[in-house]
């Protein structure tokens, strides 16, 4: 008899003005008996709308069947079939617009929990099994993976199960690409990163640090080296800025050199070398999942006021439901329909303040989304020693500048052929954020597993 | 993993150190202008360091360091012998040196050692070399036989006359135009108040000059932003876009304000690195 409880079973958190001050995990995670009664919440519907919502096409309903019957290594099974990386989708997945958006129970209710089981299916497994990775019969064959982010690891993952060669090259002096510089200990701690790596160790991956392709190793040269295809997984790259007066003085970053300070060099520990500025009044500008991150961020490193200055409204950030949920309730101050045109700065160059005006939405534009208008005469100014640029970014050069014959639009991203990743020059696959720019962990995970698949096709019929 | 073990280090003064670094890829690729990330051990700071000299046979990378901060002492702590956790390039946009008849190469304190191989390899181009390098004083001195090594013509100065002819790199590079050297390009390289009056001089006479900047820098390959400088009204990032810029169009006050954003943590760190080498030694 499935649990007919409209609401989700509840997810264990810190408390919110416990939480704002640590940069533990926020969510701890289901206990064995709140996944098993949230897993009896699941209909197992036929045609597995959830499923089709899904980058990497987990078969959910059968996962979760497995929760609910107790078999939490026959679940992790199923998941491990389509994804590489679990714990760390469970935990940053926008679920809402994926499987659980399309879950039936949401239908009059709040739709199954699927995020929080993988979750726990994932967590189970890691702190109870002990089997090792069967290491796939080599089939002799060498592939090349640039950037070890999600996108690159999935690929990684799935050309090692299949029997490749593979190695990763990564540019930092660790492996995980945004998993590591830019997703925040609070939201993924990064020994969950650090597990699923060592996991693709024993299949067999090679990952190579501080190896930046196209420097000190072009594209052209991984084929001499013997590497039959090449997948691109490079990232997203420069921050942009709003190109506003100001946007130099001391105390601007862009997200993601502040996240890398506070993830990768672990600036926020008071042993760590490398420096971060604890500012008091704390504006970041922007609404994505990025920029709920460096406001949490900022918090955690003793911020007395953060803002998170939006030029839309609440119902049209970006960023997953839970981050904005979770950010109010650590005391996160939202300035939506507010637009900075000037970083003002005191005689020594360091941030004091910065100039908003106030917007209002117009028509739609072409992403769908209203467009927001200046209202007249609304200057004003906020109080600030620091401010976050969290707008996105635009692609990493550095392979596109190395590699002749690669072709990349006007933005910089490199072209592919549909879902496959072919780029234009033969063996050379992309995918992730250096084809489409900024977007999330799974559907970077997505494409790197399809790329997995069409490279696999690409070799053997070479 | 990867080692990448020091096969000499020396003391060049008594705050610039030398080292050479067993990186054979990187020895492989690397050309004048560019740099390498480095971290001493596994907890430290990632710190930029221009790429002194590089020898692709030996397959090593020669850095020279001036000892400013934790970060530069705690490498200054590593032996001979011993191996540095990380060591990632050649990152940056190589000098652009060729076809060039006759070059002034100005190079301030340990910018010299950026400095130096660009008069180097300038050399081996076939060009004129006049190297003009400027010290605080005497026991400061750096590269001084390298320099007379690939240079034409060279002019020491100190601050304080203790060595070669006392004054600025600006007044030896002025007395030099002044004579009649028609320089196609001057290129300086050092603290970037130096490289400002450089500029002044450059583009008062009407000649090209190029300046190699040093700004704060995390991932130095296009990810941070870090070290991002007004060029020309546009923000430019010095790792992917530079490290070399055309000097009359670099905002050179505000550079010199953003690097001095972490004045404070780097007092804090070299008293804490103090501390530790005292408790050492007692």
């Amino acid at each position: 008899m499935p649990n007919m409880d409209p609401k989700k079973t509840a997810m264990p958190v810190q408390e919110p003005n416990v939480r704002n001050k640590n940069f533990n995990e926020v969510a701890l995670g289901y206990t064995y008996e709140q996944a098993v009664n949230e897993a009896k919440r699941c209909l197992n519907c036929k045609n597995k709308p959830c499923q089709s919502a899904c980058p990497v096409a987990i078969d959910i309903p059968s996962f979760i069947e497995r929760v609910a019957n107790e078999d939490m290594e026959g679940a992790y099974k199923i998941i491990s079939e389509s994804s590489s990386l679990p714990a760390v989708c469970g935990r940053v997945c926008p679920q809402e617009n994926q499987c659980e958006g399309k879950c039936v129970r949401g239908i009059k209710g709040e739709p199954v929990g699927i995020g929080r089981l993988e979750r726990f299916v994932a967590d189970y497994h890691r702190e109870h099994s002990t089997a090792k990775a069967e290491v796939p019969e080599s089939n002799d064959h060498k592939v090349a993976v640039i950037g070890s982010g999600p996108s690159g690891l999935t690929a990684a993952g799935d050309l090692a199960k299949l029997g490749y060669k593979v190695t990763v090259f990564e540019a930092l002096h660790l492996a995980g690409g945004v998993l590591v510089y830019g997703i925040p200990e609070f939201r993924l701690p990064k020994s969950i990163v650090q597990k699923e790596i060592d996991n693709l160790k024993d299949l067999g991956v090679d990952i190579e640090t501080n190896m930046v392709i196209g420097k000190v190793i072009t594209i052209d040269e991984l084929f001499d080296m013997g590497y039959e295809a090449v997948y691109v997984g490079s990232g997203a790259g420069l921050p942009r800025f709003m190109g506003i007066p100001g946007e130099s003085l001391n105390g601007v970053y862009s997200a993601n050199e502040f996240l890398t300070r506070i993830n990768l060099m672990k600036s926020y520990r008071e042993d760590s070398k490398t420096p971060i500025q604890h500012g008091k009044n704390v504006a970041v500008v922007g609404g994505g999942n990025v920029a709920m991150d460096a406001a949490r961020s900022a918090k955690r490193l003793g911020a007395e006021n953060v803002y998170i200055v939006y030029r839309r409204g609440m119902e049209e950030l970006p960023a997953r439901k839970e981050e904005v949920e979770h950010a109010e309730e650590e005391g996160i101050i939202f300035k939506t329909l507010t637009n900075p045109i000037e970083v003002l700065g005191d005689e020594n160059g360091k941030v004091k303040g910065m100039k908003c005006v106030e917007m209002e939405l117009g028509e739609p534009d072409e992403s769908g989304r209203r467009r927001p208008v200046v209202k007249p005469n609304s200057e004003f100014v906020l109080d600030i020693d620091t401010m976050i640029m969290s707008i996105g970014t635009s692609p990493n050069p550095l392979i596109r500048s190395t590699t002749p014959g690669l072709e990349t639009n006007k933005h910089g991203c490199i072209v592919t052929n549909g879902d496959d990743g072919l780029t234009t020059r033969e063996g050379v696959f992309a995918g992730g954020d250096a084809v489409t720019g900024a977007a999330t962990v799974i559907l970077a995970m997505g494409a790197g597993k399809h790329a997995a698949k069409a490279i696999d096709e690409y070799i053997k019929n070479k | 993993m990867k080692l990448f073990r020091i096969v000499k280090k020396e003391a060049l003064n008594p705050t610039v150190g030398k080292m050479v670094i067993e990186a054979p890829l990187i020895a492989k690729k690397a050309e004048p202008g560019q740099f390498v990330i480095l971290r001493s051990n596994e907890d430290s700071e990632r710190i930029p360091l221009t790429i002194g000299d590089y020898d692709r046979e030996k397959g090593t990378i020669t850095i020279i360091y001036q000892i400013v901060g934790g970060g530069t002492m705690e490498l200054d702590r590593k032996k001979e012998g011993e191996s540095l956790h990380d060591f990632v390039g050649p990152l940056g946009v190589a000098s652009h040196l060729e076809g060039l008849k006759k070059v002034a190469v100005v190079g301030g304190g340990v910018g010299c050692a950026i400095a130096y191989p660009i008069a180097k390899k300038l050399h081996e181009l076939g060009s004129e070399v006049h190297s003009i390098v400027g010290f605080r004083n005497k026991d400061l001195v750096i590269l001084e036989e390298d320099f007379k090594a690939v240079s034409d013509k060279l002019v020491m100065m100190t601050d304080d006359g203790s060595y070669g002819e006392k004054g600025l790199v600006t007044h030896a590079l002025e007395n030099l135009i002044g004579e009649g050297n028609q320089y196609d390009e001057i290129i300086a390289i050092g603290p970037v108040i130096m490289m400002k009056f450089v500029t002044e001089v450059a583009k008062k006479h009407n000649i090209k000059i190029v300046v190699s900047m040093n700004p704060i820098m995390i991932d130095g390959t296009g990810m941070c932003g870090g070290c991002r400088l007004t060029v020309g009204g546009e923000t430019k990032f010095a790792c992917v876009d530079g490290p070399d810029f055309d000097g009359t169009l670099v905002d050179f006050d505000e550079a010199m304000k953003r690097g001095g954003m972490y004045k404070e943590f780097e007092q804090h760190a070299r008293e804490a690195e103090c501390n530790l080498l005292k408790k050492e030694v007692e």
